[in-house]
């Protein structure tokens, strides 16, 4: 139960935050991608602070086995820089400039009644779904 | 380069940051896991037993905040989001996020956020390639189509 709360708790602060920078405004973000225009630095601002906080959590987890509940502390073990980290990202970017949505922000777009949010995520979902769909075609 | 002052706003953003940053932290030192929207969203499709709740409650918190944010700030502190994309292209912009984030093991928040966070050079590779290519389609769009 303590952790159903302290994921619903982080969830809303983190839904929160994705508001109160920008994120959740796609003019804003295709604004800061769009260097050779009139240039929106905001989203700088939010990798810089999200990170400036991160880099001290994950520094102290590295050190950790366990979570302060006491359970598993799930770190990626990959380290291969491959083909798929890479098209994916190619692919993904592609589509956060297109429309500039990312899967957060999309998710509580919607939450918030945006039609074009509603759109964008359910063919997000099209898309993981195909991904899924393919990757256990490939591993059977 | 020209900077577009009047929808500049640091202060809210660094905020923003912050509580992304610490929403981050708390998630991987008291629940133990990379907080990583694409990831958690994606482990619903086909989901396994026990693997289910936790992605749940965090998304819910989630689908709260605009109801919470709503009601804590103050009206005209916020602009109202621009959405000038054409559903077509929403639409091909979903498929393509939900695709490639599953395909590159991550998006803005696991890889942009967690990944760089902890010093991974997975992630630093995701992050310039997705922003790379974001930089360059916002180009091809605003600068040679229209």
């Amino acid at each position: 139960m303590q952790h159903r709360i302290s994921e619903f708790l982080v969830g809303l602060i983190f839904g929160s935050g994705l508001i109160l920078s920008g994120m959740t405004d796609p003019g804003k973000v295709i604004g800061f991608l769009d260097v050779f225009g009139a240039w929106d630095p905001s989203l700088a601002l939010v990798m810089g602070g999200a990170i400036a906080v991160g880099f001290f959590a994950f520094a102290v987890a590295k050190k950790r086995t366990s979570n302060f509940l006491g359970g598993a502390l799930h770190l990626p073990s990959s380290h291969q820089i491959d083909k798929p980290l890479v098209i994916g990202a190619v692919l993904f970017g592609m589509g956060w400039g297109l429309a500039g949505f990312c899967p957060g922000p999309g998710i509580v777009s919607l939450a918030a009644g945006q039609p074009k949010a509603a759109v964008f995520i359910g063919f997000m979902l099209a898309g993981m779904f195909i991904f899924e769909i393919i990757q256990r075609r490939s591993v059977s | 380069m020209e900077i577009d002052w009047i929808h500049f706003t640091p202060w809210l953003s660094m905020g923003g940051g912050l509580l992304l940053g610490l929403a981050c932290a708390a998630f991987i030192l008291i629940n133990g896991r990379i907080l990583g929207i694409s990831g958690i969203l994606g482990g619903l499709l086909f989901p396994r037993f026990g693997d289910i709740a936790w992605r749940i409650s965090f998304l819910l918190g989630m689908g709260c905040a605009p109801m919470i944010m709503n009601y804590i700030m103050p009206l005209g502190v916020l602009d109202a989001p621009r959405i000038d994309t054409g559903y077509l292209a929403v639409a091909a912009a979903g498929l393509l996020v939900g695709f490639g984030t599953r395909y590159g093991s991550g998006c803005t928040s696991g890889h942009g956020v967690c990944g760089l966070s902890r010093l991974s050079p997975r992630s630093l590779v995701s992050t310039l390639i997705f922003m790379g290519f974001g930089f360059l389609i916002v180009y091809v769009v605003r600068h040679l189509v229209e």
